[in-house]
């Protein structure tokens, strides 16, 4: 534990900067996976554990698209479009097997998903790290804001994301697309009445959650080393954020996410060995405190 | 659960105790032995999960947080003190016994959903613990240097048909001791709180301390099962607390079965078998092994020993089918649920 050297960060701006912007970038990507874990637990009941294998494979398909093509906005696509398709697939040849089935036998299902996923990323893209490389529209000298330095990726990450999470909001809040899925995670034999096909629904808003985990994943590869594997931390980290802002809110999921990104950049400097386990103890006193999740209606 | 029934279970643990001890006789060679020992860890872990998830209904996915403690703390306990084997496991009991009562507390207010997210959350916490301070527990590269042995009532554990009969030894007084939990009047609780939580404080139950109970006691034996690894591997790695370890455990009693007391023990066998097996063909374990649990979770929905109950509650009662208590509540199978 070293909180002088945090307290020394707190007051200094540049510190401050630095620091706020890795973690609003550690937020943001995980909002982009853990408000599709909670988008599907709200509407399908079903706690897809593989999304993390989605943002994974997301990864590795702009990994690929980006050697072909040359072009990160096409990798990007690649990502989120490819892990939509993927996602279309999965839901209709396992998901909608285990619709109200019990979690243990969702969870299970997935695992097994995910030592597919893992192994064959193994295969087709070998097991050792594999670097994105910084994008050449990117490789810009930084911004420094109150000698805080800033890259310009960073900026474009978080803008990026913002944005992403705001076009969601207005589509859930605002369509009748938003509508219909608000409207079937309360009550789909009711909305099935009404005319409305539910298993496109069903598969509609898991192929929404594929394509932010797929996107997530493309904009996350110049940042991040790509590993089979690298699912894992950020599902738990989901978990931990769905628990935060209660299951099935996308504004909870927005709070958490940043909640948790600051948590772990700003614990780097104080709490260099225990920076996992704050995010633990974050989500025990919300446990405590409002076991609901901040955004939750409904007792847990 | 009468005195007699007890005498009689004990009985017939010791028989298979005695059988037990002459097999390495019969069947020669470290290979059988080495398995038992491994089933024996896995074993007990997997039906002191089933405690919870078939007797309490408490579907937990962080339960190898007790496989991972077990280890690490006995470990760790006979590295730094020179204490005896049995001083080292009663104290790893007594801290599993502990974490399981904070960890549980926070835990098991929280619905099915939240229960699992939860105690994933928590093995994952002790996961990167241990591979955050590298100086106590080596790391990702695991606790090694060997865990020291000395011999105690006769018993030399770096002999290994020693370690085997200590282990089976343990894991049939485990197995007699859980299923006289499940038989007493706190298992048939148990049982009243998974098929009915709202009625069950009706009945004047305390259900938050009766889950809490079993949540403390499956996860004294989860570390028991811990430590017999721990004593296999002589050393403890990262990925006894990592969550796999816990897919493999829900694997196991989904294999078995979770209707039935032995189910989970099937189901080690099973799925050790199908390690070993799949372990000697291929190097893409992992896909191996994926492919077969989804050809079991979506083909077969319930575990070996349930279908075996089933068919013998048929050709019971040819007439009346499954009994109810047990149909409806028949976790791996999402049919009975869907309906309800």
């Amino acid at each position: 534990m070293d909180l002088s050297a945090l307290a020394s960060c707190l007051i200094t701006p540049s510190c401050v900067i630095t620091q706020t912007t890795s973690g609003l970038i550690i937020g943001l990507l995980l909002f982009l996976v853990a408000a599709g874990v909670s988008l599907i637990f709200g509407v399908l009941k079903v706690v897809n554990f593989a999304h993390g294998a989605f943002y994974m494979l997301g990864a590795y398909f702009a990994y690929t698209a980006y050697q072909l093509s040359g072009n990160y906005l096409i990798a990007v696509l690649a990502g989120g479009i490819g892990v939509a398709l993927f996602g279309l697939v999965f839901e209709r040849l396992l998901i909608s097997r285990v619709y109200g089935s019990p979690v243990l036998m969702q969870l299970l299902v997935c695992y097994g998903a995910i030592l597919i996923l893992d192994d064959l990323v193994k295969i087709i893209w070998g097991a050792d790290f594999l670097s994105f490389g910084m994008p050449s529209a990117f490789q810009q000298l930084p911004f420094v804001f109150a000698g805080g330095v800033v890259p310009v990726f960073y900026l474009f990450l978080i803008v990026v994301a913002l944005a992403i999470a705001g076009l969601l909001g207005l589509l859930i809040s605002k369509t009748r697309y938003g509508k219909i899925v608000r409207a079937a995670a309360v009550n789909p034999s009711m909305v099935s009445a009404l005319g409305i096909n539910t298993g496109v629904v069903y598969a509609s808003v898991f192929v929404l959650g594929g394509f932010l985990a797929g996107l997530a994943g493309g904009l996350a590869a110049p940042v991040r080393s790509l590993t089979a594997g690298m699912g894992t931390s950020i599902i738990i980290e989901s978990f931990i954020v769905t628990v935060i802002g209660g299951m099935g809110s996308v504004a909870g999921a927005l709070v958490g996410s940043i909640l948790i990104g600051l948590v772990r950049s700003f614990g780097t400097i104080g709490f260099p060995l225990f920076t996992e386990g704050l995010m633990f103890v974050l989500m025990a006193v919300v446990l405590v405190l409002k076991p609901s999740g901040l955004f939750g209606k409904g007792g847990a | 659960m009468t005195r007699s029934s007890l005498l009689r279970d004990s009985l017939i643990a010791i028989a298979v105790f005695a059988v037990l001890a002459l097999l390495p006789f019969i069947v020669p060679g470290k290979g059988f032995t080495d398995f038992m020992v491994r089933l024996a860890a896995f074993g007990i872990f997997a039906t002191s999960l089933n405690l919870l998830v078939g007797y309490a209904g408490m579907e937990s996915f962080g339960h190898g947080l007790f496989f991972g403690l077990g280890c690490y703390s006995f470990g760790l306990i006979m590295q730094t003190f020179p204490v005896s084997i049995p001083v080292a496991f009663l104290a790893t009991v007594g801290l599993s016994i502990v974490v399981g009562t904070v960890v549980g507390a926070i835990c098991v207010r929280l619905n099915e959903i939240y229960f699992a997210f939860v105690t994933l959350a928590f093995q994952m916490l002790l996961h990167s613990l241990i591979i955050a301070w590298t100086p106590i527990t080596g790391g990702d590269q695991g606790l090694t240097g060997g865990i020291p042995r000395p011999p105690f009532l006769g018993i030399r554990l770096d002999d290994y048909y020693h370690l085997y009969l200590f282990s089976t030894g343990l894991l049939v007084a485990s197995l007699l001791a859980m299923y006289h939990i499940v038989q007493s009047p706190f298992g048939y609780t148990l049982r009243m709180i998974r098929d009915n939580a709202a009625r069950a404080p009706f009945l004047g139950i305390n259900v938050f301390r009766v889950r809490l109970m079993a949540y403390v006691i499956a996860g004294a034996f989860g570390a028991i099962g811990g430590m017999i690894m721990s004593l296999f591997v002589s050393g403890a790695f990262p990925d006894f607390a990592y969550w796999t370890i816990s897919g493999e455990a829900i694997f196991m009693i989904m294999l078995g079965g979770i209707t039935v007391f032995l189910g989970p023990m099937v189901g080690a066998v099973m799925l050790l078998l199908l390690n070993d097996f799949v372990t000697k063909m291929t190097t893409h374990y992992g896909l191996v092994l994926g492919l077969v649990i989804l050809l079991f979770a979506l083909g077969l929905r319930k575990g070996l020993m349930d279908f075996a109950a089933d068919l013998w509650r048929d050709r019971q009662t040819p007439t009346s089918g499954p009994r109810p208590d047990t149909a409806a509540k028949t976790a791996a199978s999402a049919p009975a649920r869907a309906g309800e």
